[in-house]
């Protein structure tokens, strides 16, 4: 079997890349239809909530992939400052935009769900508070990558960066374990079957997280190809200039 | 087929409005973003080749 570090190799991690990205984008399409028209359509109202439930099968999704894919950039970054392999700081920077909208998802959707439920757009509740810290972390992340001309000075700064970040990733996500307080409900996932949702809204939105998974992991090769690609251009541009 | 959504259809339908906008928007930048760079990384390429033959 290959070793992951071959994939450091920007050659191999293109071919690889190249073979896996249709079918994980045909495997992404395929779970997000199937799941968002099998909740939607075919799901009954909660006796609470009514039909606003409808709206856990794109919040919870998008809530989790804006978590992992924090979590994705903080390996990815921890492997570049050990090992210095250009492949997964381009592939930190990758992910960063699809995790800021992902984050922009959760917040947008949650808010429009908390309005009838709540009674109001937003409260300054530990998860809230701490998924809208994750955007700002996210933005800053984007904008350092940007303002920095030098590849690798930029991967080192954002990797610090990602160090950061990470505490309030992992604030967003057990935010509400450590307060008892604020709007937001507990895990709507749970080992435990008197926290977890019912069965009937369960299924349905597991397929919808394994597409979520999957248009993000797919998102992740295309956009990493594009990084890769421009960083060739970059250096053969800079190349000619000397020459 | 339209499921009766009641008096919150305007919040469900809002939610997946925005998010597949949101969503498509993503992946339509990045198909474009993908598409530029491979566009770029040729041109030049093809330059380099041609200067080598010349």
């Amino acid at each position: 079997m290959a070793s992951l570090w071959e994939y450091a190799n920007p050659r191999k991690f293109m071919g690889t890349s190249g073979a896996l990205l249709p079918w994980v984008s045909y495997g992404a399409g395929a779970c997000l239809v199937v799941g968002l028209f099998w909740g939607f359509f075919f799901t009954p109202d909660d006796y609470r909530q009514g039909s606003t439930v409808k709206i856990i099968y794109l919040h919870v999704p998008a809530a989790l992939m804006a978590i992992n894919a924090w979590f994705m950039m903080l390996v990815a970054s921890l492997i570049w400052i050990v090992r210095r392999h250009h492949v997964s700081a381009l592939a930190a920077k990758a992910a960063a935009p699809i995790g800021a909208v992902m984050t922009v998802i959760a917040l947008l959707t949650g808010a429009i769900w908390g309005q009838p439920m709540w009674g109001t757009w937003w409260a300054w509740d530990p998860r809230l508070t701490s998924f809208l810290i994750l955007f700002l972390f996210y933005l800053g992340y984007i904008a350092l990558w940007s303002a920095i001309e030098n590849d690798d000075t930029a991967a080192d700064l954002t990797s610090v960066l990602c160090l950061v970040g990470s505490v309030f990733a992992v604030l967003s996500r057990y935010a509400v374990n450590f307060w008892n307080q604020g709007l937001h409900q507990g895990a709507s996932l749970s080992l435990d079957k008197e926290e977890n949702v019912a069965d009937v809204f369960y299924l349905p939105l597991l397929v919808c997280i394994a597409g979520f998974v999957l248009l993000f992991l797919a998102l992740v090769l295309l956009r990493t190809r594009t990084e890769i690609r421009a960083r060739r251009t970059r250096a053969l541009l800079a190349r000619e200039r000397m020459a | 087929m339209m499921p009766d959504l009641g008096k919150y259809a305007d919040a469900v339908l809002s939610a997946y409005g925005v998010s597949l906008a949101l969503i498509f928007g993503l992946v339509a930048l990045s198909l474009w973003q993908s598409r530029r760079a491979l566009a770029s990384l040729r041109e030049i390429e093809a330059r380099k080749d041609h200067d080598h033959g010349a």
